[in-house]
This record gives C-alpha cells, structure tokens and sequence, in this order.
C-alpha cells in the first residue's frame, strides 16, 4: 500500500510551480545576513545561495500546496501508523547567484520511498524530495530533503511488555537471538506453550528448550480494528498458530493484508525488535 | 441449598455516575439490606468481586455495618458473578455468617473502561498483551473465529443474540438502551472492533452498582420479601485454564469450565435444562451466548444459531433469554444485574416477567474460570 502510494506519487513528477510572495530584495537578504552572522559584503549585490528556501517560504499561515508530494505521501504514511517525523539530511546544489528583483519559483517531486526499515527510532520510511527553484525556465537551485517518517513503537516506555520470570525468561532470551524457542520437558520430553516450572506430565522440574523450526499453521486470528493500539496501526493481525512441532502460539501477523489471511495460511516466524530489552515474534506469510 | 437471597439493590445505570465507586457500593448496598427488611447491622459477612476497588472495611464504615465474621473475594472479573453468592451461601449454610451482602460497584465507563489497552500484569498476560491481543474483544474474537470456521457461523448469527437483548431492553426502564432497539441490519452495519466482533456484539460499558443480601432460607422466610432460594450454586476451572486465553487446548469451540458448572449445577439442584422458565447468560460479547447454549445442553455443538432464529428464546418462546436485556442492554455490572434479574422474575416484579416463573439459570463471565446459579421460586 506505501510502496504503490510511493510509485503513484512519483510517477506525477513535478508538482505545479509555487511563485515566491516577494522578489529576491535587500531588506530580507539583511535580516537574514544578521541573524546568521555572516558579513560578507558580497550580499550586498547578490543574496546568498543559502537563501533560495527562503524565497518560497510560505510564511506563518501558509498551507501545504494540494499536489506537495511530501504533504502527500507524509498523509500515506500518517494513516499506516508511521506518526512521528525526523528530518534526516539535505542537500542543497547552487547553480547561480541571484540578484534582488528576481522572482523565484519553486516545484518538487517525490524521488524515492524506501522502507520498512528498523532504526534506532522505531520502525520507518526514508521519504525523500527533490525541490528545484527556477528563475524563468532556467533552473537557478536545487535541493534534495529526506525525512524519517517512522512508528513510535519502537521508543521505549509505549510497547506493552510481558511480565518475565524465571520460568520464561529463555523465551525472550531466544527471541533476542532470533531463536523461537519451545519449553521441553527434560525429563519426558514433552513440549509445551506456554511454558511453566514443572511438567503437567511427568512432574519433573527439569524444564529445557528446543529452538523450533519456526513454521506453522494460522489455527485462528483476529483483525484489530479499535480502540487504538500503542505503537501499532490498526487494522493489524493477531494470529494464534500452530507449529509444526504441536504446540500453538500467539504473535502479530506482519506483511498480509488482513483480506488475505485466513485459517490454514502457512506461516514462517520472524523477529521485531522493540528495544534493547525486547524483540517479540511475529509471523509472516511463508 | 439452605441459603436464599432475601434482598438486592441497585444504582442508577449510567455513563458517568458523579460519585465515587464507594458511593455506588454504598447506595447498592443499602438498597439491598433494605429490600430485605433488615439493618445494617444484621449484616455479619461481606463478598465481592478480586477486582472490585472498595474494601469490605470501607463498605462497613460507609454503611455502618459494626462486625464481620466473614469476607472473602472472588477473582477472574465477570467469572465471579454467580461464585459471591455461591460463597455467601456456604458461609451461611456453615454458619460462619448469618447475613451476608454480596456487591459489585464500578465506575466502568466514567473511569477505567474495560474495553480500552491495559496492560495487565502477571506472566500468563506476556504471551498475549505484547503480540497486540489487548482488549477482551480481541481475546473473544479468537475464540468466535474458530467457531464459526468449524460450525460455518456467521456475524449475522452471533448479532441474533444482540437484536435480542437490545429487544428486552427496549421495555425495561432500568435498562441503558430502553426504547432503543435493534435490527438484524444495524447490527450488520456496526463498525468492526476486532473481526469477526462488530461494535454491537459488544457489550455496553456501565457506571454502577448491584448489592444482594443472602441469609438462610429460615432466615428469609420470616423476612417481608417472597425468598428466592439458591437451588444450586456452583464455580468452574477446567483442564489447561487460562483467563481470557485458553487457546492452548485442543479444542476452541466450547467453554468447559462452564460445561463443568452447568453439571453440578443439575446434579446439585435436581433441575435440569428442560426445567427451566428463563435464561440469564453472560453476554459480554455475542458469541460465547452460543457457545454457553451449547455447553449447558441445550442444544447440540453448532447449533446454537438455530435456537436463536426460531424464536425459541425471545420473550414469548418456550425459553427467554435475559429478559432483562442482558449487559448488551441493560447494563454491564460484571454480571450481578443478571442475578438481580432473576430474583425479579422469580417474586413476579421483573420488567418483561415472564408467566409463572420457577426455576432461573444465571451465568457468569465467560472465557475466564466462571460460575451458575440456578435460582427458584
Ligand atoms: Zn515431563
């Protein structure tokens, strides 16, 4: 969905060209000289390059142009749960000097959107931009902007943890590791989700792992729709599966539209990293 | 049984109640002692619900209840609607108390709302809340699921049971939605809240709450009001339990903690299903009403949502089914207004009676280690 959002807003190209509210002038070029710090008196002929942004600014009241591709495709991401935004770099190509009395006009379009990917942040899009200004026909700068639209799910304090005890700690010492691990009974071998300190069958309390092969059945599921979910968008999948080895298990099915799930789909675990202290598994379609 | 209830008592039920959750156990009460013609100081025992947030001791000041020679909780939320009489009863038929008040008081909607995230402490929790299962209506629909893929149930037939509530609760004053009822197309309209579950399989959240006094049946027979005698009363926990997540058994279509107090609770009373005047089932969300016709016998696995077509469960068939509204309807107070309701039915008083009224089941909360009454004239 964020992908084919992602072609469709690049394949627009430009956006409509935005006129700047004022000619390049000098009043602007010294508010701006002073407040940067930067004397050089060549500004007094030619504003600085820096400044080509500044023609176009909006002002305090100004909105967001209807076709913008990074209002656009910041909305696609704003719907799909990747609420929180970071700018993360910019590059800026200067092709001439201008002169107070030129107008500048500005268009951008959407160059690239790559993603999922987990950063320290939370799990996010790269957006990034291309805007050009143009005096005329002739394209005077030009600027690449890249923004880290991401899921604050991954920012400690918002995901819901388990409760760890002694009983269950290989568990998540395992999903760490990338590892789903199965409790099996040391002494008759019997496995079992979830785990416990001693065997219902035999009653020993030598409780060990197996690492399972990490497939399974999709046994039953659901598609949360409401209230909201920390750190999740709806509507998300829940799937209770069944693994190969025979037991079941609960996690987020990742990667399936919730039209395509159904019980019976074949899935593979992977693993989610939250934090430091928390990588929880989720399934995907094998 | 040796014990009875001799009085109930209730708030308003409302959205946002004003007053503290003490205030409503207080008032409910009150009621309660009162409708059995009794003091406060006839009082000696005390039941409520592990999650109720008012203290006997708080209670007993408020109500100016002097001495207690016994209380005790139940836990496992709804489960334990039916299981505080069930307690008060023994400790009557003990004599460890002779007049106990059993109450459950909430501000559910006005102050923590069951339906919203929680994040629950306890290991058990950690296989579920952190995978995104995190409100009971998700832990239901995983059950409703399964259901319908193994008995071909539709969300039509679970909202059957829905249409039916808000029904009852159209002509009972008490009830949240009287005059508001549904049909089989608003239910189908409702928005989703976790698929298969729409809005309308869920049930209200409610600010209030339920009091009953219980005594022995001696006892009660000299007391103004006609006693409603516990015929039998019993609590239930079956093989690999779980609250709320008992997914790890081989079967996911049935609920045999409950299968296990519909049991005792005919080998207990001598009444069986086809002796009964009404139903009062656990309505929390629609699909375990289905799941509980099944579970008590009265009808086969599957085909529960034949009961609910053939209107053998409205208000003039052969079996009413909450007569009151149920919590889809009425009110949500974990339970305890089912109880209330079947008292009503049985001393002729309730809203949609039903003729002649002698033996009543109630349910309490299902998908959690539950409970049942069978209630008598
Ligand atoms: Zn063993």
């Amino acid at each position: 969905m964020i992908e084919e959002a992602a072609r469709e807003l690049a394949a627009r190209g430009e956006s409509a060209r935005r006129v700047a509210r004022d000619p390049v002038n000098l009043p602007m070029i010294r508010n701006w000289t002073e407040a940067i710090g930067d004397d050089n008196p060549t500004y007094e002929h030619y504003a600085p390059p820096a400044m080509a942004q500044v023609w176009t600014m909006p002002g305090l009241a100004g909105q967001r142009p209807a076709d913008d591709p990074l209002g656009a495709m910041v909305a696609v991401l704003d719907e799909a749960g990747y609420t929180s935004v970071v700018a993360t770099d910019s590059e800026q190509t200067y092709h001439r000097y201008l002169s107070p009395g030129e107008t500048v006009e500005v268009s951008s379009r959407l160059d690239g959107v790559t993603g999922p990917k987990r950063t320290a942040l939370g799990e996010g899009w790269f957006v990034t931009t291309r805007s050009t200004w143009y005096v005329g026909d002739e394209p005077v700068a030009e600027m690449m902007f890249r923004v880290l639209k991401f899921r604050p799910s991954g920012v400690a304090g918002t995901a819901i943890r388990p409760a760890v005890s002694s009983d269950t700690e290989f568990f998540w010492a395992g999903t760490a590791l990338g590892e789903l691990r199965i409790q099996r009974c040391g002494g008759c071998g019997r496995l079992r989700h979830p785990p416990g300190p001693m065997c219902p069958s035999c009653r020993q309390t030598r409780p060990g792992y197996v690492v399972a092969a990490g497939e399974g059945t999709v046994y039953s599921y659901v598609v949360h729709h409401h209230p909201p979910v920390p750190g999740r968008a709806a509507p998300f999948v829940v799937a209770l599966v069944e693994l190969t080895e025979g037991v079941r298990m609960l996690a987020e099915l990742v990667g399936v539209p919730p039209s395509e799930v159904h019980i019976g789909l074949e899935v593979r675990v992977g693993f989610s990293r939250v934090d430091g202290e928390l990588t929880l598994p989720v399934w995907r379609r094998r | 049984m040796t014990a009875a209830i001799a009085g109930i008592g209730a708030t308003e039920f409302s959205k946002d109640s004003g007053r503290s959750e003490l205030a409503l156990a207080a008032h409910a009460g009150l009621a309660a002692i009162t409708d059995a013609g009794l003091r406060p100081s006839d009082v000696d025992g005390m039941v409520t619900f592990t999650m109720d947030a008012n203290a006997e001791t708080a209670l007993a000041r408020e109500l100016g209840v002097p001495e207690l020679t016994f209380f005790g909780r139940v836990p496992y939320g709804g489960g334990a609607a039916c299981a505080v009489v069930a307690h008060a009863a023994m400790a009557v038929a003990t004599g460890a108390a002779s007049t106990v008040l059993c109450y459950r008081a909430f501000n559910e909607r006005s102050g923590r709302r069951f339906g919203q995230v929680h994040t629950p402490d306890g290991v058990d929790n950690g296989w579920h809340y952190p995978m995104g299962l995190v409100t009971p209506a998700a832990s239901v629909a995983m059950f409703a699921r399964r259901y319908q893929h193994e008995y071909d149930v539709t969300s039509e037939d679970f909202g059957r049971v829905a249409v039916l509530d808000r029904r009852a609760a159209a002509t009972n004053p008490n009830a949240w939605f009287h005059g508001r009822p549904i049909t089989l197309a608003d239910h189908q309209a409702s928005r989703w809240i976790v698929e298969p579950l729409r809005l309308l399989d869920c049930c209200q959240e409610t600010d209030g709450a339920v009091a009953l006094v219980v005594t022995t049946v001696d006892r009660a027979r000299d007391l103004p009001r006609h006693p409603v005698v516990i015929a039998a009363a019993a609590q239930g926990s079956a093989a690999d339990q779980f609250t709320m997540h008992s997914y790890y058994r081989d079967d996911l279509t049935g609920l045999p903690e409950l299968g296990l107090v519909g049991r005792a609770l005919w080998a207990g009373s001598g009444i069986g299903p086809e002796d009964l005047s009404a139903l009062v089932l656990y309505d929390h969300f629609t699909p375990f009403v289905l799941v509980q016709l099944e579970e008590l016998g009265f009808c086969a696995r599957g085909e529960a949502r034949h009961l609910l077509a053939d209107g053998t469960l409205e208000l003039d068939g052969r079996l009413p089914l909450n007569p009151h509204g149920g919590q889809l309807g009425e009110a949500y107070v974990h339970g305890m207004n089912g109880i209330t309701e079947a008292v009503r039915q049985l001393r002729g008083t309730a809203a949609n009676q039903i003729r002649d009224a002698e033996h009543v089941l109630v349910t309490a909360g299902t998908g959690v280690p539950t409970s049942g009454l069978v209630l008598s004239r």
